[in-house]
Parts: C-alpha cells; sequence; structure tokens
C-alpha cells in the first residue's frame, strides 16, 4: 500500500490535476486581490499609501521561514529514515524560498526608505534576514555542486539543521531586542493590530502567494519526477 | 520496531541538535548587549563607564511639544518616560519623524543629558489602521 502512494506515475497524475486546478484559478484570484491590495484597501493614517508594499513583504516573509522549516523537517526526517521522495521536495522547494527571501529584503527596504528614513539598517531583525538569504544560497549550493550524492545531501541537511536555529531567531528578533523593525502586528495568541480592512487584502496575498509557490513547485516537482523516470529507476 | 540503524541516527542527531543548541545559546547570550540596536535614555543613564566619545544610536519616543525648529537645527526631546534626552540634529528628517512616535538618532552624546545627531530615523510601531479609524480614536 506504502509503495503504491508514493509511486512516481501517482505522484505525477495527481500534481498535474493540481496544476491544472491552481491554473484556473490563480489569474482570477491574483486580479482580485491586487486589486484589494493597491486600490480598494485604505491608505495608513501615517505611512499614506506606502503601507501598499506589506500586502507584498508580510506574506514573503512568512512563506520564507515556513519553507526553511519544512525544508528542515524533511531534512531530518530523510537522514533518519531515507526516504529518498523528500529529497526532491527539498530540490524543488528550496529556490521558493530563495526568491521570498530576497523578495521580502527588497520589499521590505523600499518600504523602510519613505518611512524610517533608511533604505538598510543592521539591526537584528535585518540581519538575520540577511544571514536565513544566505543559508539558501548555501544549501542551494550544495544540492546542485557538490557531487557525490550521499555527500551533497549530508551537506545539505546538516546547513538546514543548523539553519533551523535562525528561524526563532528572526521571529523573536524584535521582541528579545531593541530593533528599528517594528514588534510583530499579527499574532497567534492576542490582539492584532492590523485594522480588519487591511487585514481582509494582506491575508488574500498570503493565499496567492502560497499559490504561486505551490504552482512551482509542482512544475518543478514535476520535472524531477521525468528525469527520475528517464535515469532509469524503477522505485525510489 | 526500529532497526538499529534508524536508531543510531536519532541519537546521533539528538547529541548534534544539542550541542548546536548550546553553542548558538552561548554565543547569542555573549553577543546580547551588541545586538541592541539603540539604548534607550534610562539605559544611558544607568550606564557607569559610558564612552562619550563613540558614536551611538538613541532611541525612545519624541516627547509631546518637545520639536523647536530654528534656521539652523532642530531640537526634539527623546524620552523612554522614565528619563529624557535632549537631541540637536541638523539636516532633513524622515516623513514619519512625530511628536509621540518612535524615532532613533545616531550620533555622541555630550553629556548624559544633551546628544548631537548626525542621523535621524523614525520608527514606526506595529498599528496599521485607515485614517478614519484613527480619528475615531482621538474623539
Amino acid at each position: 500500500m506504502m509503495r503504491n502512494l508514493f509511486s512516481l506515475n501517482k505522484i505525477y497524475i495527481f500534481s498535474e490535476k493540481t496544476l491544472t486546478f491552481i491554473k484556473s484559478v490563480f489569474p482570477v484570484l491574483l486580479i482580485l486581490g491586487l486589486t484589494f491590495a493597491l486600490v480598494l484597501s485604505p491608505p495608513d493614517y501615517l505611512q499614506g499609501d506606502v503601507v501598499r508594499i506589506m500586502y507584498v513583504h508580510v506574506p514573503s516573509a512568512w512563506i520564507a521561514l515556513g519553507t526553511f522549516s519544512t525544508l528542515t523537517v524533511l531534512s531530518i526526517i530523510n537522514f533518519i529514515f531515507k526516504i529518498k521522495i523528500l529529497e526532491i521536495v527539498n530540490l524543488c522547494i528550496a529556490p521558493i524560498g530563495l526568491l521570498f527571501t530576497c523578495l521580502a529584503i527588497i520589499t521590505g527596504s523600499i518600504w523602510a526608505e519613505p518611512t524610517w528614513g533608511t533604505w538598510w539598517a543592521w539591526d537584528a531583525r535585518l540581519t538575520s534576514m540577511i544571514v536565513l538569504m544566505f543559508f539558501y544560497v548555501m544549501i542551494i549550493y550544495s544540492q546542485k555542486h557538490i557531487k557525490p550524492k550521499n555527500r551533497s545531501l549530508m551537506f545539505t541537511s546538516i546547513i538546514s539543521i543548523i539553519g533551523a536555529i535562525n528561524i526563532p531567531i528572526i521571529k523573536y528578533s524584535v521582541e528579545w531586542w531593541n530593533t528599528l523593525h517594528q514588534p510583530a502586528s499579527i499574532k497567534i495568541t492576542g490582539e492584532t493590530s492590523i485594522h480588519s480592512s487591511m487585514l481582509m487584502p494582506l491575508m488574500l496575498m498570503l493565499l496567492i502567494l502560497l499559490l504561486y509557490s505551490a504552482l512551482i513547485f509542482l512544475m518543478k516537482y514535476k520535472t524531477e519526477i521525468i528525469k527520475v523516470k528517464r535515469s532509469g529507476v524503477k522505485r525510489l | 520496531m526500529l532497526t538499529f540503524k534508524v536508531k543510531r541516527r536519532i541519537i546521533y542527531l539528538g547529541i548534534f541538535c544539542f550541542t548546536l543548541f548550546l553553542c548558538f545559546f552561548y554565543v547569542i547570550k555573549t553577543l546580547n548587549q551588541s545586538l541592541l540596536y539603540f539604548k534607550t535614555p534610562s539605559e544611558i543613564f544607568d550606564d557607569q563607564n559610558l564612552d562619550l566619545s563613540k558614536e551611538i544610536r538613541l532611541g525612545g519616543m519624541v516627547k509631546k511639544n518637545s520639536i523647536k525648529v530654528n534656521k539652523r537645527e532642530i531640537q526634539f526631546i527623546i524620552t523612554d518616560l522614565k528619563k529624557e534626552i535632549l537631541v540637536s540634529y541638523k539636516g532633513t528628517v524622515p516623513n514619519l519623524f512625530l511628536e509621540e512616535k518612535g524615532v532613533i538618532a545616531e550620533g555622541k552624546l555630550k553629556d548624559k543629558k544633551f546628544f548631537i545627531a548626525n542621523r535621524v530615523l523614525a520608527k514606526h510601531d506595529e498599528n496599521y489602521k485607515p485614517p478614519s479609524e484613527n480619528q475615531l480614536d482621538k474623539k
């Protein structure tokens, strides 16, 4: 039963179906989300229209952190139980994480110029975000260029486990130390300090960016499966 | 149920993570002071061996009705609601530099009461709301 569930053909067909579904809803949602974020939502009482950058910045940062956590968990499971399919998943999600980390950093510094008065500051939050970017770069490098397969796997696992320590540091940097970056507005427990008319487009944009990452992931995943099939391996 | 190899890997991983965690814990603990982006007026006041020649960042809230602008410079008071420091600055301030909002000044201390800034940054808080909502709050 397990082998059946993980058989490459089934996964391929499943991802094909999901892709078609995402492709059909994505353009509609994108137009809807962007209209809400850029036109319909109100400007901020202090920042004015600059606040609209937040609708891209915050979800990208969340996805960047979430992707790294996933990467670490999958690496640990793979290290212990040696499930080969997780390697391919890791191979596909690392570039997505890098993309969203860069997006968060770039949009953040565009936002910072008019509000803080500087493009960049070496405070705890911003620095740990740069460190996250370097971890992604290292992981992608070791996946692609370190040659014997098991060695590359070992390096990737070690880097992702070391990098996992950075995740709580990013999350709590704004609470543990004085930073220029403001504390989190949306808390898991407690009150949210974003007005509901701004929270709705934010969540919509999160959904859209998640769908977008699923789209890239599935496309890359399909190619990787085809590569495995070509190389003549019957089962992973 | 778990094979010998799997058990061994779990133990290796456990030891690895534990050492890693300890290392990072001590590194962060040692770095704690230098990770602070700015100092509050109270921290400066409590600091016994303060180096006045060193460039520091001072952060806090701009006191209400304390901003004075003349031709040469802009003066304001940074407060953390316990201690206050007078800041003098020549140059342009960011858009979000307002009374009762967060601010960070980069520069040197003259003494524990007076600060000469060569750069002023605005610190934004975590509240986001439309303008109409803000007027409701004030009423």
